[in-house]
């Protein structure tokens, strides 16, 4: 398996805060991924470079080998790269299909019904004309998901998708993630939820005060002495060692 | 196969009584319209319906860039100004006589389209609050270039038109139709451009501008041909409404006031729809005239322009369209169950949880949730 997407040594800072600190990432083609870390280790930071939101101050990122270090977010979505926000960010006064129709680059009517299976793919097909402002929290969730979706982006990354979501709905997104990713897309995750990420990610990303503390399968991560560190304190090893409970 | 049950759904909404009531009014104003100059002759009634449709124009242009994309201009003074400058001064160079100088109103397009560009790299670079003084200290430029360079623009004294070959008892009414004809195109353009995928474009930038150009939109370049062609369309009426009034001078072609009366009139209408603007310009443009004519020694009309300001935001914010319409649909809908409009339907997929219409669980914040997750 390839890396389809790949940071090298990627550092920003904010001031004097350092955000991102020598950081390198591999995402390899057709998994889905997770990235986890305390808060302010730089997740949601190394998201932004990623999708041109934040410029990188030196280091490099890659998709399937081509360098998209500092390409404007517009062109990273062309190119291949679809995000969610940790806090929804939908168009309020558009309706959900024109939400929809925002990211599609297909010809107007084909465009209508691929927006619609995408809707329909996620289940609020049937708010397709209500006002996206109208939404409850979980389904702007699913529609920030579902208007990524429409531009078949071949990574998809996702900041905090069951993040103030309740169960059922947590489930219902971990089985579109799964049902995606069966289908091929390559996913990278950022969440708080250990249960999702360690039930869902074939690879898991553990980041600290910028840098990458370990990577590899949830069950090494899990037990991970770095990890359980960098969550817990060192002063803290002998508690359980299941850093899910902490976050 | 429900996507495509879904799909005939949205057709067959989308052929609705509302829409045939829509077309009908629509039919109805058209015919009122073409026939008002010959109910209402008197010149003193038509020169307020021309100026009335002049602006109606100019708003429309207006709300194409401003309304639809968020970006507030103050600065379409520029355009306006610039377009019957470019009609009065090229007239005067090449010497165009007659119904001919009609043929300059292109030309006028042009160069308010030649102005945009450079005007909108440079101001579209940034937002909000800083954006809104940037088009102020644009427009400054322009009226400042037309006091002072006396040997093009006249300086203060401006330029005047040449004589157009129509007799005094029609000469409003050619100018009626005119203008009638630039309002009706605008709002054509309008809703075409609300309609097209560009439109959508310009309102998600409205909503988000950041996360539309995470997906794909190309904000630059859709924001900077929405000002193009808003101010093409501003500067051709611009060089219509100086052939109107014969002369165009510093202060009357470059007037801070103008940008103000467009902007109060699209809130009054309804910013960012296609009737809002319109509407707003037939009820503000005559109603200022008229104040303008009855108390010429004072500021009557600016003050209650200020006034009238200060009350559509206080209490009408979204304007007089959507508001109404929003009293329409709650009278239409009085006692029944809540509407899809203003509240969501219940998701018709079996995909989606029940639970997932529902506000976000609590726990689920606190990141305690989800062991279900893991199957």
């Amino acid at each position: 398996m390839s890396a389809l997407l790949r940071t090298e040594d990627v550092h920003k800072s904010y001031g004097g805060v350092r955000a991102l600190d020598s950081c390198s990432v591999e995402i390899d083609e057709g998994t889905v991924a997770g990235l986890i870390g305390p808060n302010g280790s730089g997740k949601t930071t190394l998201f932004n470079v990623i999708t041109g939101y934040a410029k990188a101050d030196a280091g490099q990122v890659y998709l399937a080998d081509k360098k998209i270090t500092n390409v404007a977010p517009d062109k990273v979505f062309t190119l291949g790269i679809g995000r969610t926000f940790q806090l929804t960010r939908i168009f309020a006064s558009l309706t959900v299909l024109e939400n929809m129709l925002v990211a599609s680059r297909h010809g107007r009517s084909s465009a209508r019904k691929r927006a619609m299976e995408q809707l329909e793919f996620v289940g609020i097909a049937g708010h397709h004309a209500a006002l996206a402002g109208t939404l409850s929290y979980g389904q702007r969730k699913l529609l920030e998901l579902a208007y990524v979706l429409v531009a078949d982006p071949a990574v998809i990354l996702l900041d905090e998708p069951a993040g103030g979501v309740n169960l059922s709905l947590v489930n219902h997104i971990a089985d579109r993630i799964r049902e995606l990713n069966a289908a091929g897309k390559t996913f990278l995750i950022v969440e708080h939820n250990m249960e999702f990420v360690m039930g869902l990610c074939d690879r898991i990303t553990v980041l600290d005060s910028g840098g990458v503390v370990a990577t590899g399968p949830p069950d090494i991560i899990r037990t991970d002495r770095r990890v359980l560190n960098a969550y817990l304190g060192e002063d803290l090893e002998d508690d359980d060692p299941d850093p899910g409970e902490e976050t | 196969m429900k996507a495509d049950t879904a799909m005939a759904s949205i057709r067959m909404t989308s052929v609705n009584r509302p829409r045939a009531m829509a077309g009908l009014a629509v039919v109805v104003l058209a015919v009122g319209a073409v026939g008002f100059p010959l109910v209402f002759s008197s010149p003193v009634v038509t020169n307020y319906a021309v100026y009335a449709l002049i602006f109606a124009a100019v708003v429309s242009a207006w709300n194409v860039f401003s309304g639809f994309s968020g970006y507030i201009s103050l600065g379409h003074a520029v355009f306006f100004g610039s377009g019957a400058y470019t009609v009065g001064i090229a007239a005067r160079d090449w010497h165009v006589n007659g119904v001919a100088v009609f043929a300059l109103l292109p030309l006028a397009a042009a160069v308010g389209a030649a102005i945009a560009v450079p005007f909108g790299l440079v101001a579209l670079r940034v937002r909000r609050h800083t954006f809104i003084v940037i088009t102020i200290a644009v427009f400054f430029i322009f009226q400042l270039m037309a006091y002072n360079l006396n040997s093009f623009t006249g300086g203060t004294v401006g330029v005047s038109a040449p004589f157009l070959p129509w007799s005094p008892t029609s000469f409003n009414d050619h100018f009626y139709y005119i203008a009638m004809g630039c309002a009706a195109g605008m709002i054509v353009i309008a809703a075409l451009v609300r309609r097209s995928r560009f439109g959508l474009q310009l309102r998600a930038i409205r909503d988000d501008e950041d996360r539309a150009r995470g997906l794909g939109v190309r904000a630059m370049r859709v924001k900077l041909a929405a000002f193009v062609l808003s101010a093409a369309v501003t500067a051709l009426v611009g060089g219509v409404w100086f052939l109107y009034l014969t002369q165009a001078q510093p202060n009357s072609a470059y007037d801070p006031l103008f940008d103000l009366s467009i902007v109060l009139m699209a809130f009054l209408g309804g910013l960012g729809t296609i009737a809002g603007p319109v509407l707003g310009a037939l009820i503000i443009e005559p109603g200022q005239l008229y104040l303008t004519i009855k108390y010429t020694n004072g500021y009557l009309s600016e003050i209650l322009l200020g006034a009238l300001f200060l009350v559509i935001v206080l209490f009408v914010p979204r304007g007089i369209v959507p508001t109404g319409g929003e009293w329409i649909r709650r009278l239409r809908t009085r006692g029944r169950p809540a509407s899809t409009t203003s509240a969501p339907p219940t998701p018709t997929s079996a995909a989606l949880p029940p639970e997932a219409s529902e506000a976000p669980a609590r726990e689920a914040k606190n990141g305690a949730p989800a062991r279900e997750a893991r199957r």
